[in-house]
């Protein structure tokens, strides 16, 4: 499989919101606007891309009975940098994800990927899996948030559409999460099946 | 290479190695990040400053007077008031109070001037629901629908016009507004207590949220041991 290949199958064939299902926390509890969608994929991008590289490097040094905790410690070693990264040069994306972004080391993306790509593969392969899963994850969280953001208030990137007046609050509100999500889904599924 | 046995030397070793080398790094990071992350906290502090009171030539900062609370036996930080000064007359100050909003603490800085008037307002941090409660970051300013800025906490604390009040709540949001005006209330009395004596100042009871607050509940002025 050419590393080009493993980037498209993060992004299409196994995008992890809408194939894998997993990250759904994050998934359902940031994406209430395209913006902050997209901010929480990009931050997990970044992470999966940096502990994928790392522990793919690391994976021989690393037996197999405690694989799992030094795992997670080099995952959240990378949330952390990046949560102080943020905090110092983008303090106004800070201040709208500084919730989520701890949420990133139990991501089951960060670590499903570390278990089930980087233990096996190269460290290059590794990395374009990290880029693929990732862009995969903020396509994923960007279209939902995107959508969640039109039918609760009108607005797509804070730009007005429809009046506000027009929107469904609903949808901006968790329970809103799941009905936008389980309708994607669905239409994903749909249009694969007439393929 | 070959993989490391599981043995629990190897075990122990990797472990630890681990570790070692993520608190090292995180540690340098953290050494390098100080300076910018005190930067920026400190001009988000100073805009929201020059925004919420009339126009000041002091360092509001440098003479802010913080009252400690007490609550189960441990001291924390109640109300930051800063003091703003032109030509060396007070010409208001700026407090920061909390509340325990819909999602969690409400944190606003509110302006007043000299006569205890409310100049401006800015909502510092919040966990209220977005599109909901979130609004009242704009929702209180000047001609907008809940406009309080004019008003004064001193003559009749400010509350929603469902509990009889002169304020109209943000839109399905009424226990973020209570809040909110609680915030705005108890920073009246931080700032009235704070410029009569040193040592007096107002303690917000948090309200239990889904109940309306009744009267004494709203701001309840304690002694406060400083």
């Amino acid at each position: 499989m050419n590393n080009f290949k493993v980037m498209m199958n993060g992004i299409i064939k196994e995008n992890p919101t809408f194939v894998l299902l997993l990250g759904m926390c994050p998934t359902l509890g940031t994406t209430s606007s395209a913006i902050n969608g997209m901010g929480m994929g990009l931050a997990t991008m970044f992470v999966l891309i940096c502990s994928n590289v790392v522990i793919s490097l690391i994976k021989n040094l690393i037996p197999d009975m405690v694989r799992i905790p030094s795992f997670i410690v080099v995952i959240a070693s990378f949330v952390t940098l990046l949560q102080m990264v943020m905090q110092a040069y983008v303090p106004g994306l800070y201040a709208t994800l500084g919730l989520f972004i701890p949420l990133i080391v139990v991501n089951c993306i960060v670590l499903g990927r570390a278990e089930a790509f980087a233990a096996k593969n190269n460290a290059v392969a590794s990395m374009f899996d990290g880029l693929g899963m990732g862009l995969g994850f903020t396509l994923g969280l960007t279209l939902l948030g995107a959508i969640r953001e039109f039918l609760g208030t009108g607005k797509i990137f804070d730009l007005t559409i429809l009046p506000e007046e027009y929107g469904m609050l609903v949808f901006v509100l968790a329970p809103g999460a799941f009905i936008a999500l389980g309708y994607l889904i669905a239409l994903i599924n749909s249009f694969k099946k007439a393929e | 290479m070959k993989k490391l046995e599981s043995s629990l030397k190897n075990m122990l070793l990797v472990l630890t190695g681990v570790t070692v080398a993520s608190v090292a790094l995180l540690a340098y990071v953290n050494e390098l990040t100080k300076g910018p992350i005190a930067d920026a906290n400190a001009k988000t502090l100073n805009e929201a400053l020059k925004q919420v009171l009339p126009a000041f030539d002091n360092n509001p900062v440098a003479e802010a007077d913080t009252v400690f609370g007490e609550k189960d036996g441990k001291k924390f930080v109640d109300f930051i008031i800063y003091p703003a000064k032109k030509g060396n007359e007070g010409i208001g100050a700026a407090v920061e109070a909390k509340s325990l909003g819909f999602g969690g603490e409400l944190k606003v800085l509110v302006g007043f001037d000299s006569e205890g008037k409310i100049f401006n307002y800015s909502l510092l941090s919040h966990v209220e629901t977005p599109g909901l409660g979130s609004k009242a970051a704009d929702w209180f300013k000047k001609d907008q629908k809940g406009d309080i800025v004019g008003m004064n906490p001193g003559e009749k604390p400010l509350t929603v016009s469902k509990d009889g009040g002169q304020v109209d709540a943000i839109t399905a949001s009424t226990i973020t507004s209570r809040a909110f005006l609680n915030a705005v209330n108890a920073a009246y009395q931080a700032y009235k207590g704070g410029d009569t004596q040193g040592n007096t100042g107002a303690s917000q009871k948090y309200n239990e949220v889904n109940c309306p607050p009744d009267d004494e509940a709203i701001v309840d002025t304690v002694i406060i041991n400083n």
